[in-house]
């Protein structure tokens, strides 16, 4: 494996921590205070800078680092995660998505957007007080410095430690720049605290670090470590308890919180407290020297060993500062020991739980080429045929039905229908990650809009083939964008209106009769028929003295060159507006429909297949040639009987339906099937819709049934025949084709389809 | 046709020869992917006369073309003893209607003579060379002119 496939799966990692990260501020920004959460968020980020730092990738690095430096203040409970962080947090959180994008891809990132944000992380790390902590206001004033020791370096060997390397107290400290801050916090009194924790402690279920991190939090505190009655490996009882810590504490909280702290432990434990006179130095093991104070990151507490050790490696990359390393050393001794301790005592720590569950719940995958995919798909489809044609055979030539080869076949078409059903499963995915880049879109029109939004989404997990997914993004993005533009009213006006300031858009997503139904509702203004029927009189879209029903009205922002924004925008306005995106949802398959109340918002309900590689299509009969139709084209099939057929001019012919004259096209001679016009009492006639608008009667010979048919190209070995969409194999092994509803339309209006090659003429 | 004969280097190769009416042609036996017997096809509206249409060859579309008619000739009726040759061209597979293989040939590239010069372009068009074997004259063909995808270049 070489550096850049290793790269790409760093890439690939990104993508799934990018989307953890947004689902994670997403699940915050809606109230959830669970710190399992914000402790997802925080390692997404982190999980991205350690990558990054691996292949020295700076601007990623330096954005995460800032971006974890305020997320750790949010996951200490230090800064609230209100809206506006959040806010802040959310748009990190897509510059941070560019970053890496521009990591992978090349090109350049908007600077002036990520240095502003990183200004505004800072501030946010910076601007709140540290509980209990009175320099606070000064260490806002004071310049950001990346991991900064607090005391001067004096390391010193202690016999029992490995590599050489002393134990040194470790500050821990709430972010990494509050370093400087440690000079001014002398007003107040220092405690030495003196814990050695008896094996009983562990027994009971009480975890020295997290204790210690209790104790974190009421100031300022350096600890060390002391192993010295740590045994050789082959005396250690793994039970039993070695290490003792010795706490230096800078607190204005008093003895008798510290001593709060350990107040279920307290039986269980050697615990000395006593206050510093202030200038004497704080503690020194063994009369040594002191030791330099490093700060470090309180994640490795709520992270697995594993994952500690992890931070604390990547921690090395990033911060030069040596010290780091040393400290990092004991803390992996430190933890990793007392994880030992504590295995048999307390084998599910809350942690520990929570991580597994994290795991079981994501299940396990692998990453499988698509190719590979497709080609399974491929011969399962052919499976199926297969199938299909042998029983086909066996009933043409068994004289009696009930022999065991029957049977047998049965059972043959139940397993490759499951298999089929399985192997369509594996490209399914959710569409979630559509959703989330639809959220994005929503903040960022959001902020040039200037109005507030508020991005509901439902059915995340509703699973659909991947290539639907893939087209699906563009329009989507075109009706969030119209939504919020020319939907939602500015806030002001919500107000005076009486609604909530912010506006709601809502995504939802659903499997309803072998479709997927997706539903972009906003409660904005709703479609103002008045302008939107004004807009169609002005550019001849229809008569001015037409009587349309409000449904029509609302169909008209379908029309191609359609769009009533007052003023033409960035986002949406520029006049190739839903006619593109009628025609993307169409392109898929699919339909669209609208709905809309004045002064109570639209409804857009599209409904498409949940593949592309099979299709609901009518088996009909066009002189003696076997055609699918799209079942999505048709709007209802009748049986034409002679009073309803009408001659219209030369070769013109109508069919009244309720009332209405619509043409009839027969499909027959559009395909040149044959030379003369088919009786149309003698066949069926298939109401359609197509694209331009309007109805048409397809005149068939005869409706075999309805059926799934799998799509097969005919552009592979061959071109594209006008008429004719694509191809498919039916039960009897035989191709069918698929008709071009919409081609087969446009040559009845004239628009004659492709005339045979000068060389067919020579053939 | 000096060009065509430049591109050939010597060497020994395999050709498929195959009847149409009472001419025989041959391809490149490297191009040909198997040979099936005549299913019918299912026809395709607004193509040449030479498309029969399409069959199914273990799930891909497979087009079908009437290499006599390709060739000029009278159009073949299909019946059960034809046979298709599925040959591949590039990316793209297209399957040969003609009357029967009849042979597998040996041969080197000094065997192959340039097409004789006649008057008429078309059939210089599909012509590579010929070569003759036991007093036969068997045509090779340029298997990428009778695809049905060249044929604005061919016409």
């Amino acid at each position: 494996m070489d550096m850049n496939e290793i790269k790409e799966i760093f890439f690939q990692e990104c993508e799934e921590q990018l989307a953890e990260l947004e689902s994670g501020l997403l699940r915050l920004n809606d109230g959830d205070r669970d710190p399992e959460t914000v402790n997802a968020v925080f390692r997404a980020v982190h999980s991205i800078k350690g990558g990054a730092g691996a292949f020295g990738l700076d601007d990623l690095v330096s954005f995460a680092h800032v971006f974890e430096t305020t997320l750790d203040c949010v996951r200490s409970n230090k800064l609230e995660p209100t809206q506006e962080v959040l806010k802040v947090m959310l748009k990190s959180a897509d510059v941070l998505a560019d970053l890496t994008n521009c990591a992978r891809d090349g090109g350049s990132v908007d600077e002036a957007r990520s240095k502003q944000l990183i200004r505004e992380l800072e501030a946010l790390a910076h601007g709140t007080p540290l509980p209990g902590a009175a320099e606070a206001p000064a260490a806002k004033a004071a310049p950001a410095k990346p991991a900064a020791p607090a005391k001067p370096a004096a390391p010193a060997p202690v016999a029992a430690a490995p590599n050489d390397q002393g134990f040194v107290p470790v500050a821990f400290s709430f972010d990494d720049f509050g370093g400087d801050a440690a000079a001014e916090t002398s007003a107040m009194p220092t405690f030495e605290i003196s814990f050695k924790p008896n094996a009983d402690l562990y027994r009971k279920g009480n975890e020295a670090t997290l204790l210690l991190r209790d104790l974190s939090r009421l100031g300022e505190m350096s600890i060390l470590c002391d192993m010295d009655s740590l045994p050789s490996l082959e005396a250690l009882n793994p039970e039993d308890a070695y290490f003792s810590w010795k706490i230096s504490l800078r607190t204005d909280k008093g003895e008798d919180a510290i001593r709060g702290v350990f107040e279920f432990a307290e039986w269980d434990c050697e615990l000395e407290i006593a206050e510093l006179a202030e200038g004497e130095q704080p503690v020194a093991v063994d009369g040594e020297a002191p030791m330099q104070a490093v700060p470090f990151d309180l994640s490795i507490l709520d992270d697995e060993p594993a994952q500690a050790l992890g931070v604390v490696e990547e921690e090395e990359q990033i911060a030069a500062a040596t010290a780091l390393e040393t400290a990092s050393n004991v803390l992996n001794l430190a933890s990793a020991a007392a994880k030992a301790a504590e295995a048999k005592q307390a084998p599910a720590s809350a942690a520990n739980a929570a991580s597994a569950q994290q795991a079981a719940a994501a299940g396990q995958t692998i990453r499988v080429d698509l190719d590979r995919v497709d080609r399974l798909i491929n011969l399962v489809g052919e499976l199926v045929i297969n199938q299909a044609m042998l029983s086909q055979s066996v009933i043409e030539n068994d004289t009696n039905g009930t022999s065991s080869i029957n049977m047998g076949l049965e059972e043959l078409q139940q397993l490759t229908r499951e298999i089929q059903d399985s192997v369509m499963a594996i490209r399914a995915q959710p569409v979630k990650p559509v959703f989330q880049r639809m959220a994005r879109t929503v903040r960022e029109i959001a902020d040039i809009t200037g109005k507030s939004v508020r991005l509901i989404t439902e059915g995340e997990n509703t699973e659909v083939d991947k290539t639907v997914i893939d087209k699906l993004a563009e329009p989507l993005t075109h009706m969030i964008r119209n939504a919020v533009d020319h939907g939602l009213e500015m806030p002001e006006k919500r107000i005076a209106l009486g609604k909530n300031p912010e506006g709601t858009v809502r995504l939802t997503a659903k499997h309803r009769s072998g479709r997927i139904i997706i539903e972009l509702a906003d409660d904005g203004a709703g479609i103002n028929r008045e302008r939107v029927r004004q807009k169609a009189i002005d550019n001849d879209l229809i008569a001015a003295d037409a009587n349309l029903s409000d449904e029509e009205i609302d169909n008209l922002i379908f029309h191609a060159g359609f769009s009533t924004a007052e003023k033409v925008s960035d986002l949406s306005g520029r006049g190739v507006g839903m006619d593109v995106v009628k025609r993307s949802i169409q392109a898929l398959g699919g339909r669209i429909n609208i709905s809309s109340k004045p002064g109570q918002g639209s409804v857009f309900t599209m409904s498409l297949p949940l593949t592309l590689a099979v299709l609901d299509g009518m088996v009909v009969t066009v002189a003696s040639q076997t055609l699918v139709v799209p079942l999505t084209a048709i709007v209802e099939t009748l049986q034409p009987d002679a009073a309803s057929i009408h001659s219209f001019g030369a070769t013109q012919r109508l069919i009244s339906i309720r009332n209405s004259f619509c043409p009839l096209v027969d499909v027959g001679r559009i395909l040149n099937f044959r030379a003369t016009q088919a009786n149309p009492v003698e066949g069926v006639a298939l109401l359609v819709e197509s694209e331009g608008g309007g109805q048409r009667a397809l005149m068939v010979d005869a409706i075999q049934g309805q059926r799934q048919v799998v799509i097969k190209s005919l552009e592979a070995n061959y071109t594209h025949v006008p008429g004719i969409a694509a191809a498919t194999i039916l039960g009897d092994g035989r191709v069918a084709l698929i008709l071009d509803v919409d081609a087969v339309v446009a040559a009845s209006r004239g628009q004659p389809l492709r005339l045979e090659s000068a060389l067919a003429a020579v053939g | 046709m000096t060009t065509l004969a430049n591109t050939m280097t010597s060497g020994a190769r395999e050709l498929i020869a195959f009847r149409i009416g009472d001419q025989e042609f041959c391809v490149d036996i490297m191009s040909v992917r198997e040979i099936r017997g005549w299913t019918p096809a299912t026809q395709m509206p607004h193509t040449p006369s030479y498309m029969l249409g399409v069959i199914n060859l273990r799930g891909a579309v497979l087009p079908i073309v009437d290499l006599a008619a390709r060739l000029g000739m009278n159009p073949a009726e299909p019946t059960v003893r034809h046979v298709i040759i599925v040959a591949q061209s590039g990316h793209t597979i297209v399957g040969l209607l003609v009357e029967a293989v009849s042979d597998i040939l040996s041969v080197t590239n000094d065997n192959i003579q340039p097409t004789p010069d006649v008057s008429s372009d078309f059939e210089r068009t599909f012509a590579r060379g010929v070569l003759a074997i036991e007093k036969r004259m068997i045509c090779l063909i340029e298997l990428d002119a009778v695809f049905p995808h060249t044929e604005s270049e061919a016409a």
